[in-house]
């Protein structure tokens, strides 16, 4: 799997997020995703932007064009260095559209994307990293 | 950073001649290409190969094809392995354009050597080696241009075959028929909505009368996309519901959450209708 | 500051969301919409969404919101427009939208509007005024 190109973006207020977005916008038309797979993907980067803005007091998007023989991808790494999440499990459940929950949304966030992996220390800061194939 | 040894001197200096023979092993192997390709493109491809090969071999280590400066090449190559896809070629075939370039590289490394028979025999080796990756890229992606080609055969395959009806104006129709995977009927139930919105119909009949069995993922599906029309604002009754079906959904847990299904087309059609407020009369 | 302008269309208001919302313009818009539903009595709203190419969880929230607070204001909602890939993506997300009614245009909208508004004609008020 090789990386053909790697940036950077700051994730520190809304205007950011909205930013944010029309990048991830521009990378998953560039590898050639379908329309609805482009605002999958588009989509989550904006749930977790918001995340990392509002929970996350602020961070940074770093992204990566993938490409492994034919297929290409995009890959997203969402850092903050904000409170961390203190219960997982709970951020995990499908609680948040009914108005329990973290608001976070994650696992429906999960279900945008191919590959999903979070990692979180209180006090400390939270990782996420998603990857969608075209 | 380049390696050190002779190999990217010879490839540069000789060049031509090992252009020149090795066209002529391709010729002589391509005698089983049947035409597919003609000689003069493979003579520009074998051209253009040996031109990014040399270049990028002058400034590169020749022991690791992965790294970004072996792009161009590994790029090339891909874009070969996807035209034999196309062209009907075989992965050993196609992977012949690389091994084939051997014989040329080693007679070149043994005219640069002089006298230095340790130097030839590391060289040819890193040329082995680098020759063996490559062809082994070659084939990689060939496989996987190959799946992709095939992908998307079905997938168009998969459209004309589930094609979407205008039963009366306002009212679609998506007749399923076969076993239902996941993937197909992802697709096909984009196709329905992309529909839905272009006629501006307001309901969507599935139909399931010719689909055998129905498993979780499916009923998953089917209920997505169920969901997904109501959002836009169109409506949705599934047909053909036959009882085994019905048990089917039943015991896997499927919540069909108020959505309205019926027996048969004629009867979702007939609903439709009176829920359009369309009526006939007889005369 | 810009804002999202709010349209009469007859007994009803209109919402043309076009641009990327952010949390100000949403509650600027909460606040206007709000207003303007009280000051001209309008019975319905329709919010116009075709322009938008994605719709994530804040978004659905402003939109369920807007539906709760004009309810309570005697005015109901209609979404229309959404796009097939949107409602894709808010399937698998998760989001359903409960409680608030749809339709594929601003003309349907507003026949659907003109229906519930006439269902409800007969409903018992629980809100005091």
């Amino acid at each position: 799997m090789t990386i053909s190109s790697t940036g950077e973006l700051p994730l520190t207020n809304e205007h950011d997020i909205v930013l944010g977005r029309q990048s991830v916008r521009r990378m998953a038309q560039q590898q050639g995703f379908s329309l609805v797979d482009q605002t999958k993907m588009v989509t989550a980067a904006s749930e977790l932007a918001r995340n990392t803005v509002i929970y996350g007091g602020g961070g940074v998007l770093k992204w990566a064009l993938l490409s492994e023989g034919i297929k290409r991808g995009v890959r997203l790494t969402f850092e903050d260095q904000g409170p961390g999440i203190a219960n997982m499990e709970l951020a995990l459940t499908d609680g948040w559209t009914s108005g329990q929950g973290l608001g976070l949304g994650l696992t429906g966030t999960r279900r945008l994307v191919n590959e999903f992996e979070i990692e979180s220390t209180v006090g400390v800061g939270t990782r996420v990293v998603i990857t969608r194939w075209k | 950073m380049a390696s050190t040894g002779f190999l990217a001197v010879a490839l540069k200096s000789r060049r031509p001649e090992i252009l020149s023979q090795w066209t002529e092993q391709l010729e002589r192997a391509s005698a089983s290409a049947k035409g597919r390709v003609s000689a003069q493109d493979l003579k520009a491809q074998a051209k253009d190969f040996l031109d990014v090969l040399v270049s990028t071999s002058q400034t590169q280590d020749t022991t690791d094809i992965s790294a970004p400066g072996w792009q161009p090449v590994r790029s090339f190559l891909e874009d070969l392995s996807r035209q034999r896809v196309l062209a009907g070629f075989s992965s050993d075939e196609t992977a012949i354009f690389i091994f084939s370039l051997k014989r040329p590289v080693f007679e070149a490394l043994k005219k640069e050597s002089g006298k230095d028979s340790e130097g030839l025999s590391e060289e040819m080796w890193k040329a082995t080696e680098l020759l063996d990756k490559l062809g082994l890229h070659t084939v990689k992606t060939f496989q996987l241009s190959r799946e992709e080609v095939i992908g998307r055969q079905q997938t168009e395959l998969l459209e004309l075959s589930t094609p979407v009806v205008k039963l009366w104006d306002g009212i679609l129709a998506l007749p399923m028929i076969g076993t239902l995977d996941s993937a197909r009927t992802q697709i096909v139930m984009e196709s329905l909505l992309q529909k839905i919105v272009e006629t501006e119909s307001q309901i969507a009949i599935i139909d399931i009368t010719g689909v055998p069995t129905v498993d979780t993922l499916v009923a998953q599906h089917l209920l997505k996309t169920v969901t997904a029309i109501r959002l836009m604002g169109a409506d949705c009754i599934i047909s053909g519901v036959r009882p085994q079906i019905a048990q089917t959904i039943v015991h896997l847990g499927v919540d069909l959450q108020g959505i309205t299904t019926k027996a048969n087309l004629a009867d979702a059609l007939a609903l439709a209708l009176k829920r359009n407020g369309i009526s006939f009369t007889k005369h | 500051m810009d804002r999202i302008p709010i349209l009469r269309m007859g007994e009803f208001l209109l919402v043309t969301i076009q641009v990327d919302m952010h949390d100000q313009l949403a509650m600027q818009l909460q606040d206007d919409l709000t207003r303007a539903i009280d000051k001209k009595g309008a019975k319905g709203v329709l919010i116009d969404i075709s322009a938008l190419e994605m719709v994530d969880s804040f978004i659905g929230r402003m939109i369920a919101d807007i539906s709760g607070m004009a309810r309570i204001l005697d005015a109901r909602t209609v979404l229309v427009g959404m796009q097939p890939a949107v409602a894709i993506t808010l399937v698998e997300l998760g989001l359903s939208l409960p409680g608030v009614a749809t339709a594929l245009n601003v003309e349907r909208g507003m026949v659907l509007l003109r229906r519930l508004l006439a269902e409800s004609s007969g409903d018992d008020h629980f809100i005091n005024r």
